[in-house]
C-alpha cells in the first residue's frame, strides 16, 4: 500500500473515486487504441479499408456520433458519482473538525462529544467507520487540503469555509500534502491522518484534551523550564504551562506526533534538535527563526522535553 | 495557350512586361541595409525575427525545466534551493505560455499569412513591427529578471493573496503583472494586425470558402485574443492596483475575494489554451494534404469545427476551480461543457485521419511530427476528459496527473505542429530544406523522450505527488518515475539539440532564391516570398489554386497578374471586400521606419520602469512612446492620387473612408477589446457583490442624484458636441476645433465629476472591495477618454495642417468610433456605480 496515492483507497468516497479513475483510464486506452489503429489503416490498409476512412461518413461518425454517446453517458455517470461522494455527512454522527491552512503547516481543532474544542496541529486522528467533516478555511494564502487515500481535495480559501466529507475503512496513517501552492516551503507542508478504532480513538481524544504530561526526568524539566525561559511561548502553547500562545502550533502533545513540521521529520529528539537550531535551513521560510541562544545541551534539553510531551 | 484563373479566362496584363516594371516594384519594397533592418516592417523580415525569438524563448524556458527535472530526478535532492526552485516554475510556465506560445503562433501568422492569402503584407506593418519590438525587449528584460532573483514566484497564474503585496512583497510580483501586462499588449495588435489583414487582404476570389484553414484558425485565434486577453489584462490591472495603493479587490477581510482573480484569470486561461492549439491545428491542416497529395477532407465541417471551439472554449473556465467548493450544479454545467468542447477536436482528428486515408502519405520529417501530434494531442485529449469528470478531478487537479495532461495537450498540440511547421515550410523561406534525416532522427528523440518524460507523470500524480513542489521525500514511490521523466526530459532536449543544429546547417532565410515548392503543395505561400510577396497578385478561384492551375506560379511571377508593379511608385496592397474578396482600395503601405521601433522601446520603458517605482522616469518614457506613435501614424492617411489600374480593366480608389477602410475595421477591433475588458470589469463589479453585498451601500450613503445627472449630461454634451463636430467637418475649421475640444472637455469632466461625487459620499477606493471597484470603473473610462483626447488632439493638428477634410477623413473616422464607445461606457458606467447600489439598496 502507498501511504499517499489516489490508488490505494482506505475509505468508501477514495474507493469510488478510484473505482472512476480505472473506468476512465481503460475507456481512454481503448480510444487510444482504437484512434492508432485507424490512423495505420490510413496509411497502411487496403484500398477497400482505405476508401471507407476517406468518406465523410467516417468522420461525422468517428467525430461526432462517437464522441457525443460516450461523452453524454460518461457524463452522467461522472455527475451520478459525484453526488455520491459529496452527499452530505449524516449531521448527527459525524466528527467535525476544523482544519486552518497556514504558511506551512495545519492548525486543527475537534470538537469532541460535548462540544468542547482540542486544539492540535498537523496530525489528525479519526475514528473509523464514521464519517467525517472537515471544515476548512486558510490564515493567509490559498491551500488545499488532501489525503489521497481518503477522498479528493478541497481548497482552504481566505475568507471562506469550504467542507469535505470522508470516512475512513481501515486503521492506518495516510498522508496528505498541501495540494494548491501557497509560495515558501509548499512543498513541505504535509500532514498525516491517523485512522484508529473508535474506542481506542475516543481514548485518544480524551487524552489529548488534557494538559501536558509533567516532565518525568531531570533534563525534561530543564527543557521545560528552558522552553518557557526561551520565550517559546511567545508563539506555541503547551496546555497546563504558562505557554498560551496561538501563533504557531500547539505542543501539547507534539511528542505523541508520528512527524513534527507538518509531517516533514520523523518526530525524535534528534530531529526536534535540529529543527530548533536549523529551522530555517530544513524548512526555508517557516515562521519559527533559528533558536541558536541555546547551548548545545540545553537544546538537547527542550528537545527531550518536547519529546516528552506524548 | 494557358488559361488564366480569372473568371474571363483572360489574364489581367498582357506580356511582356514594361521593362524597368519590376525594378520599380524593388525599389518600392528594397529592405533598409545593415543594421539598419531594425526598422524594417516587412512581413518577412518581421516574421522571421518573432519566430526567432519566439523560439528563442522556448529553448530559454526549456533549459529551466531541464534544471527543475535535475532537481526532482532524486528524493530530497539539494541541487536547486526552494526559492530559486519556485521562480523556475513561475518562469517555465509564463515564459513558455506568453513568451513562447502565443507569440511564436502569431509569428507564423504575420510570416505565413500575407504570403498565404496572396496579399503583400499585412494592412499595418508598422504596428506589427511595434508589437514585434515590444515583446522582444520587454521579454528580454522580464527573463533577464531571474539572473538577479528578482523573478516572480508565484506560479503561472499568480493566485492573491500570494501575490498580493502582504505575502509577496519585493518586485518580482510586479514584474509579472506590468512586463506581462503589456506583452499582452503587443499580443493583442498582433491580433487587429491578423483580423484585418485575413478579412480584408485576401487575393481577389479568394472568398471565406477558399480560404486555406490555416488563415480561419489565425483569424479565430485573434478573435479569441481580442475577448479573452482583456479579461487577464483587467485582473492585471486590478492586482497591481492593490498591490501598489491597497483596493481591496482579492482581499476577503475587506469585501474582496481571492476567487476573483481565478475566475478573470481562467476565463482567459482556458481559451488561452486554443489560441495556442487552433493555429497549430491550422497548420497540420495545411501539412497533411500536401503531404497526402489530396484535398482536406471535411474542409467545411473543420471550418464549422474551429468556429464551435472558439465558442466553447469561453465556457470552460471554472474547470480549473472545480475544488474550490463552488455549487454542484455549476460543476455540472462545467463538467459538460468541458466534455462538449472534445468533439470539435475530434472532428479534425477524423479529418485528417480520412484525408491520409484518401491519399498516400510521404513519411517525411514533417509528415511524422504531424503523426507524433496526432497521438500525443489525441492522448491529451483523453487524460483531457478525464479531468472534466468532476469526482476524478478532485484527486487529479494539482498533481502530476495534471502536468501529464497538459503537457501532452500542449507539446503535443503546439509544438510538435510548430516543429512540423518548420520543416515543412523552411523551403519556401530558406534557401536550402531541412534535413530530413537530422528531422527524423530530432523527431525519434523528442517522441520517445516526450513520452518518456510525461508518460509516466499520470502514475505519479495518481500516487499522489502534488504539482509545484521542489522536493519530495523518499518512500513513497514516486522516485524511479521521476528518474525516468528526468531521462525523457534530456532527451527530448538532445532532440531540440539536433533541431537547432539542423538549423544552422540549412537554415538560410532568402527573400529571392528559397528552395520553393518542393512538397508539391496546393497554397499560394509556395510561390516566390519576396518583400512584396509575389510578383503579381493572383486571381483565386479554388482552395488550392496552384493544383488547379500549373502554370500559375509562373504566370504571377512574369507578372501577368493583378497589380505586376507599382501605380504610386511606393508599397501598395490591394485591399478587398470582407466576404467575396471583391477588389476595394488600393491601399499605400509605409515603409521601414523608426517611429515605430522608438515608440516600442519607450512603451517597455514606460513598464519596466514603473515596476521598478522609477516613476518620473517611468512618465517621461510614457510620453515619449505617445509622441513617438503620434509620429509614427503622421504619414498613415495619404491623400488620394485618382484611381489606380491594377489591371483586368479594374481600377481602383486610392483613398476610401468609412467601413471600407482597413483602418475603420481595426479601429472596432480595438473597441470591442475595450468592451470586453468593461465587461470583465462589469463581471467583477457584480461578482463581488454577490460574495460581500454587505459591503455596498445603502441608498442614502450614495452621491446625490443632482451629481449624477451633471455627469449624464456631459456625457451626452460630449456626444452632440462630436455629432456638430462632425456635420461642419470641411466647412469650417474653427468651428469643428472648438466643438471638438468641447466634447474632450465635456467627456473629461463628466468623469471628473463622477469621481467627485464618489469621494464626497466619504467612499474611498482602500476601504472595501467596492469602494475598489466604483474607482477602478473610473480608471478604466480614464483610459478611454485620455486615448479620444490624444486622437482629438491629433485630429487637430492635422486640421491645422489642412491633412483633415471631408474627404480625407479616417483619422476623425476613428475618433469619432473611439469617442461614440467612451460615451457609451461612460453612461453605463454611471449606471452601474449610482443605479445598481440603488435597485439592490
Amino acid at each position: 500500500m502507498s501511504p499517499q496515492s489516489v490508488l490505494s483507497p482506505m475509505g468508501p468516497d477514495a474507493a469510488r473515486i478510484a473505482e472512476t479513475a480505472a473506468i476512465l483510464a481503460v475507456g481512454a486506452a481503448i480510444v487510444m487504441t482504437i484512434v492508432v489503429a485507424v490512423l495505420w489503416l490510413a496509411m497502411r490498409g487496403s484500398p477497400a479499408v482505405r476508401r471507407r476512412l476517406q468518406a465523410d461518413r467516417f468522420v461525422a461518425i468517428a467525430g461526432v456520433a462517437f464522441p457525443v454517446v460516450t461523452l453524454t453517458a460518461l457524463l452522467a455517470y461522472g455527475l451520478w458519482t459525484m453526488q455520491a461522494v459529496i452527499s452530505p455527512a449524516d449531521a448527527s454522527s459525524a466528527m467535525r473538525i476544523e482544519v486552518v491552512g497556514e504558511q506551512w503547516w495545519w492548525r486543527v481543532t475537534y470538537r469532541d462529544a460535548r462540544g468542547r474544542s482540542v486544539a492540535s496541529a498537523n496530525e489528525i486522528r479519526i475514528p473509523v467507520g464514521r464519517d467525517v467533516l472537515f471544515e476548512l478555511s486558510s490564515a493567509d494564502v490559498i491551500h488545499s487540503f488532501w489525503v489521497p487515500n481518503l477522498g479528493g481535495k478541497v481548497d482552504m480559501i481566505p475568507g471562506r469555509t469550504t467542507t469535505l466529507r470522508f470516512r475512513s475503512d481501515r486503521p492506518g496513517a495516510y498522508r496528505g500534502q498541501c495540494a494548491e501552492y501557497c509560495g515558501g516551503a509548499h512543498a513541505l507542508m504535509a500532514l498525516e491522518i491517523v485512522t484508529l478504532p473508535e474506542e481506542e480513538f475516543d481514548a485518544w481524544l480524551a487524552a489529548e484534551a488534557m494538559g501536558a504530561a509533567l516532565p518525568a526526568t531531570e533534563v525534561e524539566r530543564k527543557g521545560g523550564q528552558l522552553f518557557l525561559a526561551g520565550g517559546c511561548g511567545a508563539c506555541h502553547a503547551i496546555r497546563g504551562t504558562p505557554a498560551t500562545s496561538s501563533v504557531g502550533p500547539d505542543l501539547t502533545h507534539v511528542g505523541g506526533r508520528r512527524f513534527i513540521a507538518a509531517a516533514t521529520l520523523p518526530t525524535t529528539r534528534e530531529n526536534f534538535a535540529r529543527f530548533i537550531v536549523d529551522g530555517q535551513h530544513l524548512k526555508p521560510g517557516n515562521g519559527m527563526p533559528p533558536f541558536r541562544i541555546f547551548a548545545p545541551e540545553e537544546v538537547d534539553a527542550i528537545a527531550a522535553y518536547l519529546a516528552s510531551l506524548k | 495557350m494557358t488559361v488564366a484563373a480569372t473568371p474571363t479566362g483572360e489574364y489581367p496584363h498582357p506580356l511582356p512586361r514594361p521593362p524597368d516594371e519590376l525594378d520599380r516594384l524593388k525599389a518600392a519594397w528594397a529592405l533598409p541595409k545593415g543594421w539598419r533592418i531594425v526598422s524594417a516592417v516587412n512581413n518577412t523580415v518581421i516574421g522571421y525575427l518573432y519566430i526567432a525569438t519566439a523560439f528563442g524563448f522556448f529553448v530559454l524556458a526549456g533549459i529551466l525545466a531541464l534544471l527543475m527535472r535535475t532537481q526532482l530526478a532524486v528524493p530530497d535532492n539539494t541541487f536547486i534551493s526552494q526559492e530559486t526552485y519556485n521562480q523556475l516554475f513561475t518562469m517555465h510556465g509564463t515564459v513558455m505560455m506568453f513568451l513562447f506560445a502565443v507569440p511564436a503562433v502569431e509569428a507564423m501568422g504575420v510570416l505565413l499569412l500575407p504570403q498565404m492569402l496572396g496579399a503583400r503584407d499585412l494592412p499595418f506593418p508598422r504596428l506589427g513591427a511595434f508589437a514585434f519590438w515590444v515583446y522582444l525587449v520587454g521579454g528580454l528584460v522580464f527573463f533577464c529578471t531571474l539572473f538577479v532573483g528578482m523573478a516572480p514566484r508565484d506560479g503561472w497564474f499568480m493566485y492573491p493573496p500570494l501575490s498580493s503585496e502582504r505575502f509577496s512583497p519585493g518586485v518580482g510580483a510586479d514584474f509579472w503583472l506590468l512586463g506581462i501586462g503589456f506583452i499582452e499588449i503587443s499580443a493583442i495588435a498582433g491580433a487587429i494586425e491578423i483580423i484585418v489583414g485575413v478579412m480584408r487582404t485576401r487575393a481577389p476570389g479568394m472568398t471565406l470558402a477558399r480560404m486555406p484553414i490555416f488563415a480561419w484558425t489565425m483569424l479565430i485565434l485573434a478573435g479569441m485574443i481580442v475577448f479573452a486577453f482583456p479579461a487577464v489584462i483587467l485582473a492585471t490591472i486590478l492586482l497591481e492596483l492593490e498591490r501598489a495603493f491597497g483596493w481591496p479587490f482579492f482581499i476577503a477581510e475587506r469585501g474582496g475575494d481571492p476567487l476573483l482573480w481565478q475566475h478573470l484569470f481562467w476565463f482567459f486561461g482556458h481559451p488561452e489554451v486554443y489560441i495556442i492549439f487552433l493555429p497549430a491545428a491550422g497548420m497540420v491542416s495545411m501539412i497533411v494534404p500536401t503531404m497526402a497529395g489530396t484535398s482536406l477532407v471535411g474542409h467545411r465541417l473543420i471550418v464549422v469545427a474551429l468556429i464551435a471551439t472558439g465558442f466553447f472554449s469561453f465556457g470552460l473556465w471554472v474547470h480549473h476551480m472545480f475544488t474550490t467548493g463552488i455549487p454542484a450544479r455549476s460543476l455540472g454545467f462545467f463538467s459538460a461543457a468541458s466534455m462538449a468542447v472534445s468533439v470539435p477536436s475530434g472532428i479534425q482528428v477524423f479529418a485528417w485521419i480520412a484525408t491520409i486515408a484518401a491519399g498516400r502519405l510521404r513519411l517525411t520529417a514533417a509528415s511524422l511530427f504531424v503523426l507524433g501530434f496526432l497521438t500525443v494531442f489525441t492522448l491529451g485529449g483523453l487524460t483531457g476528459v478525464m479531468l472534466a469528470m468532476v469526482p476524478f478531478d478532485w484527486q487529479a487537479h494539482d498533481t502530476y496527473f495534471v502536468v501529464a495532461h497538459f503537457h501532452y495537450v500542449l507539446v503535443g498540440g503546439m509544438v510538435f505542429p510548430l516543429l512540423a511547421a518548420f520543416y515543412y515550410w523552411a523551403p519556401a523561406f530558406s534557401e536550402k530544406p531541412l534535413s530530413e534525416r537530422l528531422g527524423k532522427w530530432a523527431f525519434g528523440l523528442i517522441f520517445t523522450g516526450f513520452n518518456v518524460a510525461f508518460f509516466p507523470m499520470h502514475v505519479t500524480g495518481l500516487i499522489g505527488m502534488p504539482r509545484r513542489v521542489y522536493t519530495y521525500p523518499a518512500g513513497l514511490g514516486w522516485d524511479w518515475l521521476n528518474l525516468v521523466s528526468t531521462v525523457g526530459a534530456f532527451m527530448v532536449a538532445a532532440a531540440i539539440l539536433v533541431i537547432l543544429v539542423d538549423f544552422v546547417r540549412n537554415l538560410r532565410p532568402t527573400l529571392t532564391d528559397a528552395a520553393g515548392n518542393i512538397w508539391k503543395a496546393g497554397t499560394l505561400e509556395w510561390m516566390e516570398n519576396h518583400t512584396y510577396g509575389a510578383r503579381s497578385v493572383p486571381y483565386v478561384d479554388s482552395l488550392e489554386p496552384l493544383w488547379a492551375h500549373p502554370t500559375m506560379v509562373d504566370d504571377v511571377h512574369q507578372g501577368r497578374y493583378y497589380l505586376p508593379g507599382t501605380n504610386t511608385g511606393g508599397r501598395e496592397a490591394i485591399v478587398t471586400s470582407a466576404v467575396e474578396a471583391e477588389p476595394q482600395y488600393l491601399m499605400r503601405l509605409p515603409g521601414p521606419g523608426w517611429a515605430h521601433v522608438l515608440a516600442a522601446f519607450f512603451t517597455a520603458a514606460f513598464f519596466l520602469l514603473l515596476t521598478v517605482k522609477a516613476v518620473t522616469i517611468a512618465l517621461a518614457c510614457g510620453a515619449l512612446a505617445v509622441a513617438m506613435i503620434v509620429a509614427w501614424m503622421w504619414n498613415s492617411d495619404p491623400a488620394s492620387v485618382g484611381r489606380a489600374d491594377i489591371g483586368g480593366g479594374i481600377a481602383l480608389p486610392t483613398y476610401v473612408s468609412g467601413p471600407v477602410h482597413p483602418a475603420w475595421w481595426a479601429m472596432c477591433v480595438l473597441i470591442a477589446v475595450a468592451g470586453a475588458l468593461y465587461l470583465s470589469y462589469v463581471f467583477g463589479y457584480l461578482y463581488l457583490w454577490t460574495v460581500a453585498p454587505q459591503t455596498w451601500p445603502a441608498a442614502s450613503a450614495l452621491p446625490a442624484a443632482s451629481w449624477i445627472i451633471l455627469a449624464a449630461a456631459l456625457l451626452v454634451a460630449s456626444g452632440v458636441a462630436l455629432s456638430a463636430a462632425q456635420r461642419i467637418l470641411g466647412r469650417s475649421r474653427p468651428a469643428f476645433a472648438i466643438l471638438v475640444a468641447i466634447g474632450v472637455a465635456s467627456l473629461a469632466a463628466a468623469l471628473i465629476v463622477d469621481v467627485l461625487s464618489q469621494w464626497r459620499s466619504g467612499l474611498r477606493p482602500e476601504a472595501s472591495g467596492h469602494g475598489a471597484m466604483v474607482y477602478a470603473g473610473a480608471v478604466l473610462q480614464a483610459q478611454v477618454s485620455a486615448a479620444v483626447a490624444v486622437m482629438a488632439a491629433f485630429a487637430l493638428m492635422r486640421l491645422a495642417r489642412g491633412l483633415l477634410d471631408a474627404e480625407r477623413r479616417v483619422v476623425f473616422d476613428n475618433l469619432r468610433l473611439m469617442w461614440i464607445y467612451a460615451v457609451g461606457q461612460g453612461l453605463f458606467s454611471l449606471l452601474l456605480t449610482h443605479g445598481f447600489p440603488r435597485a439592490v439598496g
